[in-house]
This record gives C-alpha cells, structure tokens and sequence, in this order.
C-alpha cells in the first residue's frame, strides 16, 4: 500500500542548495548596504521568504503536493500576518502616548519587571 | 457460517482509509499538521518579538552586540545538513542502504555542531553580561526575546538530532527500502522545518537593524 503514488521527478538538489547559499551571502552583503534601513529591512525580509519558500517547495516537496497540503502550510503564514496587523493599533498607540520622554518611561517599565 | 459473523467478517475485512491529502500515509499529514500548529507558535514568538522591539526605543543594534560571523557559519551549516537530509531521503528510495545511512548520519553531525555553535554562542554572550532579564547595551527585552527564540529553535534541534539518530539506529537494522521509507520522509520533514524557521530567526533577530 505504501509508496504507490505516482513518483516525481526529483529535483536537482544540488542547484537548490546553491541558490541557497548564494541567497545568504547576499543577506549578509544587503546588511551592509549603505541605504535607508527600511529598504535593508524589506530586502532582507524579501530574501528570507525567498529561502523560506525554496526549503519548503523543494526540500520539503510542498511543490509536488496536492494543493491541499499546501493551504495547510500556508494557514500559518496567513493568521501571523493576520496577528501582526492586530499587533499594529497597539504599537501606534503606545508611541504616540509615549513619544515625548519614551526613554525614560522604558527604562523605568524595564525596572519594574 | 451464521448472519452475525458474516457481518463481523466484513468489518475485519474493511482496509484502513486512505488520507486524500498524502497517499503514501496518515503520518506524514499528521507531520504536516504539527508542523503547522508549531509554525504558529514560532510566529507568535516572531510577532511579540517584533512589537517589543518596535516599542523599545533603546533596541541595540544586533550586528554590533550578537555578530553574524559564527550565525553566518550555522546557516549555512543547517542549508548543508538539510542537502544532506535530502540526499538520505532519495538514496533511501533508491535503496542504497549504505548512502542512506551515510548521509543520515551527516545530518545529525551537522545537527550537533550547529547545536555546539550555539552553546558557544550562548556561554559568549552571558559572558558579557546578557541575560533574560538585562544587558550592557540597551533595552532588556533585548536578551529575553534572544533567549527565548533562539532557545525555542535550539530545542527543536536538539529534538531533531535525537529523532534523526532513532531513525538511524532502525535504519541500522534495515527497516527502510526502497518500498518501505516513510518514516524517512516524515523526519526529513521536520528537520527541513527547522531549517526554515532558522533562515527566518537568522533574518529577524540577527540581521534586521
């Protein structure tokens, strides 16, 4: 019963891992940009959802899957982007009431705990 | 034969269902799902990170105070281990018991080094004075959301060593051929999870400024 779906081809595992290591290096040079750190910070972010999506499509075969199983993976992905735009009216929120002597008033919040 | 065992009979004889999701068996969906429900986990630990961080106006800057020399190596060795996993799997299908083996035992070599990377990593930074609850350079949080995620992950690593050397030691006795390696397939899973999340812990914690 075992094993008796129709086999895939395997992907050249080797090219992957390139990519990979290719990938890093270039987050490590990207760091070191020297441009605004919210455009350091997208690239970076970019980059890291690009390695993410080559391990899980290839090494983890999502690509060869039913579709199924991959809304299953992505069931994650969508309920924390989710929980970090319910996290954001909270962040404003607190910045705003604590702009003007927000140093102060963290490093005393940190004192007490 | 009478009506009653007949009907008894045909029970016996109904075969176990089939997932529609992964035919080759209910594991590995089961693996799937729990890696789900751990990849929240992760993303919550990621979110609340990301908030305290936003809020913390005193945040040190991670390239200067954690260094991403050794980090760099680690990722690099987790991609490494996770070809070497890859490479276990398909020799394992093929059934080349001895390459299987051989990569298998690779993968948990590079497991334990990353680990051994990280403890180093740890005993480094506690010595200069980082802990949970403060350090030299800014805001506390700094050292309790470093702690908390980087030990959460280290955890599964760690787990995914002792899995992988169980897989290993049944494999030692020949469980797996070409017609019997789900199991295989199925802790080649989490351990490729475990190199996903720490592509992500690397970006987000080590590299983000």
């Amino acid at each position: 019963m075992a094993n008796t779906h129709a086999q895939h081809e395997e992907p050249n595992y080797m090219n992957i891992f390139w990519a990979l290591a290719v990938l890093t290096v270039i987050e490590i040079g990207v760091v070191y940009l020297p441009t605004a750190r919210l455009l350091i910070g997208f690239l970076l972010v970019s980059l890291a959802c690009t390695k993410a999506s080559l391990v899980a499509m290839y090494f983890m075969h999502l690509k060869f899957e039913r579709s199924t199983l991959g809304i299953i993976a992505l069931t994650p992905m969508i309920l924390c982007v989710f929980l970090i735009f319910m996290l954001l009216p909270d962040l404003t929120a607190y910045n705003k009431q604590h702009t003007p002597t927000v140093k102060t008033v963290v490093s005393e919040h940190a004192e007490t705990h | 034969m009478s009506e009653a065992a007949a009907v008894l009979q045909s029970h016996v004889d109904i075969p176990p269902a089939e997932t529609p999701l992964t035919p080759e068996s209910w594991g590995k969906l089961g693996m799937w799902v729990f890696l789900a429900g751990d990849a929240m986990s992760f993303g919550g630990l990621l979110a609340g990170y990301g908030a305290l961080r936003a809020s913390s106006p005193d945040w040190p800057n991670p390239l200067h105070t954690l260094g991403i020399s050794l980090t760099a190596f680690m990722t690099f060795l987790l991609i490494c281990s996770s070809v070497t996993m890859v490479k276990a799997l398909s020799a394992a299908k093929h059934g080349e018991q001895v390459k299987f083996r051989l990569f298998l035992l690779l993968t948990i070599i590079g497991g334990t080094i990353f680990l051994t990377m990280q403890a180093h990593e740890w005993h480094h930074l506690t010595s200069e004075g980082m802990t949970m609850s403060g350090n030299p350079w800014g805001s506390s949080l700094f050292g309790t959301t470093f702690f908390v995620l980087t030990g959460f992950h280290g955890c599964h690593v760690f787990g995914g060593v002792v899995y992988l050397t169980c897989i290993l030691f049944s494999g030692l006795k020949g469980r797996y051929t070409a017609d019997n390696y789900n199991p295989v397939e199925i802790v080649g899973l989490y351990w490729h999870f475990v190199d996903l999340v720490w592509i992500l812990v690397f970006t987000f914690v080590y590299l983000i400024q």
